[in-house]
Order: C-alpha cells, then sequence, then structure tokens
C-alpha cells in the first residue's frame, strides 16, 4: 500500500518525518483528510489539530498558521507551532492564553502587536482543545 | 637599567589586562554563539522546504503575482544586516567591500545594525531606513524591516531588492553574501530539476483561490528569509568574534611570555654588573 511521506517543519525544528497512511488537517476552509494519490494541492493552515494515522495508529499534534504542500506522495506543513499532545502542559498554556489576554487589555499595542498577541491566543487554543478533547475521551 | 626592567614590568601588567578582557569577551562571545549557531541552524529546514515549495509552485503555474514581477532595475535597493559592535575580525569589511559592486546612483540603502548605518553615513550613501536590532532577534522584529522591503518594492519605489549578510558556514568560516530577495529571483522559483515537478504530474489545485495562497505564501516567505539571514547574520558574528578575541588572547600571552623573558634577563644583567661592580671595589681596596 503507497504510504505519504510527512513532513511538518516549524521556524525551530523539524517536528516531524515520517511515512505515514493518513493525515488529517485544519485547512482554512475546513478540515480535510490526505491519502496517498491525492491530487497537488497547496492551501493554508489554520491553528487547530492534525491528525495523523500509521499502521492504525493515531497521533495528534497542535499546530499553528502555515501552510500545506500536497503532492501524490508528499505532504509538507510548514507552520509556526507544532506540538505532540503528550508533550502539551496544560497549565502552561492556560498560562500563557491568561498572559496574552492581560497584555491585550492593558497594553496599547501597536497593529502588528496585537495580530502577534492573538495569533498566540489561537495557537495555545489550538493546544488545550487538542488536550482537552482526548482527556475526556 | 632599574628604569629599563620597570618598563618592562609595566608593559607586561597592561598587556596581562588586555589579555584578561579579551578572555573575557571571548568566554561570552562563545556562550552567545552557541545559542545563535543553534538558533541558524534550526530554521534551516524550515527554509529549505519552503524554497522546495515556492519552487514547485513557480514551475507548476504561471500565476503572476506583485511579488514576482520582474522589472527594469532603475532604482535598487540594498539591506545591509551587519554587526551592532566591533572587535569581530574583518567580518563587517568583508562584508561592506561587497557593496562596491553597486552603483551609488542607482542604489538606495536599508540598514540594519550600526556598523553598516555608520559605513553608509560615512560613504555619503542614501539611507532610506536604519533599523535597530536586538541580540536575539525575534520574528516580529525582522517583520518590521523585511515588510517595509516589501511594501518599498510594491510602491515601484525600487524595482529590486538585495540583502547583503554574512552567511554563516562554520565557526571558522563565514561568507559575505548578496542574495536577491525581490522580484523573488526566477532561479528560486522556477526550479532546477527537482523531483517535485514530476510527482505533481499536473497543476496545482488552491483552496481558496491561487491568489489568496500566493498572498500569504510569498510574503511570508520574504520574511522568513529575512529573519534566516539576520540569524544567520548573528551567528557569524559571535563567531567570528570569538575567534578574533580567541587569537587576541593567544598573542597576548606570547607577548606576555617574550616580555618575561626580557625581563629576566635584564634583571640578570643587572645583578652580574652589580656583583662585578662589588667585587672590582673590594679588589681596589684590597
Amino acid at each position: 500500500m503507497p504510504t505519504l511521506r510527512l513532513e511538518i517543519v516549524t521556524p525551530e525544528a523539524k517536528a516531524y518525518s515520517d511515512d505515514v497512511d493518513m493525515v488529517v488537517l485544519p485547512g482554512i476552509e475546513g478540515e480535510m483528510g490526505i491519502l496517498p494519490m491525492h491530487v497537488p494541492l497547496m492551501t493554508e493552515l489554520k491553528p487547530g489539530e492534525l491528525r495523523i494515522t500509521k499502521n492504525g495508529q493515531e497521533t495528534f499534534l497542535a499546530v499553528g498558521e502555515g501552510f500545506v504542500e500536497i503532492t501524490g506522495e508528499r505532504v509538507s506543513v510548514m507552520t509556526d507551532m507544532a506540538v505532540e499532545e503528550k508533550a502539551i502542559d496544560e497549565a502552561a498554556v492556560q498560562a500563557a492564553i491568561e498572559r496574552a489576554e492581560k497584555r491585550m487589555r492593558e497594553e496599547h499595542l501597536g497593529d502588528e502587536e496585537v495580530a502577534s498577541v492573538q495569533a498566540a491566543i489561537q495557537k495555545s487554543l489550538a493546544q488545550l482543545h487538542l488536550k482537552r478533547r482526548h482527556h475526556r475521551g | 637599567m632599574a628604569a629599563n626592567t620597570r618598563d618592562i614590568r609595566r608593559r607586561i601588567k597592561s598587556i596581562k589586562n588586555t589579555a584578561q578582557i579579551t578572555k573575557a569577551m571571548q568566554m561570552v562571545a562563545a556562550a552567545k554563539m552557541r545559542k545563535a549557531q543553534q538558533a541558524a541552524l534550526a530554521g534551516r529546514p524550515y527554509a529549505d522546504l519552503m524554497s522546495k515549495v515556492l519552487r514547485s509552485v513557480g514551475e507548476q503555474s504561471e500565476q503572476t503575482h506583485p511579488l514576482l514581477e520582474v522589472r527594469a532595475v532603475s532604482r535598487e535597493l540594498v539591506l545591509v544586516i551587519s554587526t551592532d559592535k566591533g572587535l569581530c575580525g574583518a567580518l563587517n569589511t568583508n562584508l561592506l567591500r561587497e557593496l562596491n559592486r553597486f552603483e551609488p546612483a542607482k542604489t538606495t540603502y536599508v540598514a540594519a545594525g550600526r556598523k553598516g548605518a555608520q559605513y553608509l553615513a560615512r560613504t555619503k550613501q542614501s539611507i532610506l531606513a536604519d533599523f535597530e536590532l536586538k541580540d536575539a532577534p525575534k520574528f516580529a522584529e525582522t517583520k518590521v524591516i523585511s515588510k517595509y522591503c516589501i511594501e518599498q518594492f510594491l510602491a515601484g519605489a525600487v524595482d529590486k531588492v538585495t540583502v547583503a549578510y554574512t552567511h554563516f558556514v562554520s565557526t571558522l568560516t563565514q561568507t559575505p553574501t548578496l542574495r536577491t530577495i525581490l522580484p523573488l529571483p526566477p532561479a528560486e522559483v522556477a526550479g532546477d530539476g527537482t523531483p517535485a515537478a514530476e510527482d505533481a504530474g499536473g497543476g496545482y489545485l488552491y483552496e481558496p483561490s491561487a491568489e489568496e495562497v500566493l498572498g500569504g505564501l510569498l510574503p511570508h516567505y520574504v520574511h522568513f528569509q529575512i529573519y534566516q539571514m539576520v540569524l544567520d547574520s548573528r551567528a557569524s558574528e559571535h563567531s567570528a568574534r570569538m575567534v578574533a578575541m580567541k587569537s587576541a588572547t593567544d598573542n597576548a600571552k606570547q607577548l606576555i611570555k617574550d616580555l618575561t623573558l626580557e625581563y629576566n634577563k635584564v634583571r640578570q644583567a643587572a645583578i652580574t654588573t652589580e656583583i662585578l661592580e662589588i667585587a672590582t671595589a673590594q679588589m681596589a681596596m684590597g
């Protein structure tokens, strides 16, 4: 059975690189599942949850904004954040959200800064959602 | 004689002080270097993947985007990424020498880093903007610079944007590099036979649309490339400074060794003459 070569890189590191069976990723127009032999596609990524299936095993990652390039045998994900579910520290993420929200409330920020703080909140929320959902489920 | 030994002693002392300072700077640079190198190297896979993706996009589609537009060059913008401080060997000299290739009449400059700004002011070049960078630059900080360059290009004020920075190869080697960043150069976008073209087969689908995806991807690419170049320059700076300070410390130590030898020789000579004098005096009395 053909597999997909999945590569996830962030500016800090190469987060994931392996042959997988299926990837489900949060595209800008909604979630999409990618199987091998997918038609070539370029899209944007929004903060959310990325699901990898390999040999029946599922792995979950929280990802930030970025871009995805898909060809028949390769999925390249460029994003500013990629954290595995196991590595998410709920308390730390919660604290990060509170800090960011406090900054938004109390400081006068420029447009650039507002955008970057909002992006940070979005990313943190994506992590939190992923963590919580799997705790219950 | 006595005055001479005192002179030598004084020199030894002052060289020792200098050696202490250069040694301390070497240590500081070494610590910063490790961090800066890590940051520069960590960003490379991301930058590489992004150029690869951009290359296959360029091959596949006949998309036009304002950032890809090649115009006849009548005005050129050069972004000079230099260091803020000196004492890093020939790093800045080598980088700034590269700027001689540009025609002064057609070129305007944007400086990031104080040394570059000083040089441009001294040689009376036209400077559009002067940005300051912190020691550990953040993406948001360099984005201001890249945004400025993109705006200048899109407004038609300049037809080409080149970045002069120091490419980090290893601790001992850093090469001054000129890279055209806008318009996104065909060499980077049009491929050099990467497998991406073959497995893709047909054109790409874009979601939601080609304009929107490229509109997001291309500026981000420029922002990130400039960020990466700043990181490279920082890694080069600290590496060069560490090497320069190490050789300064070594030289100082060698100098101390030579001077100590001379000092001992002079001291010995003085003692010998004194003994001779006493002996002669005794014999004369005798």
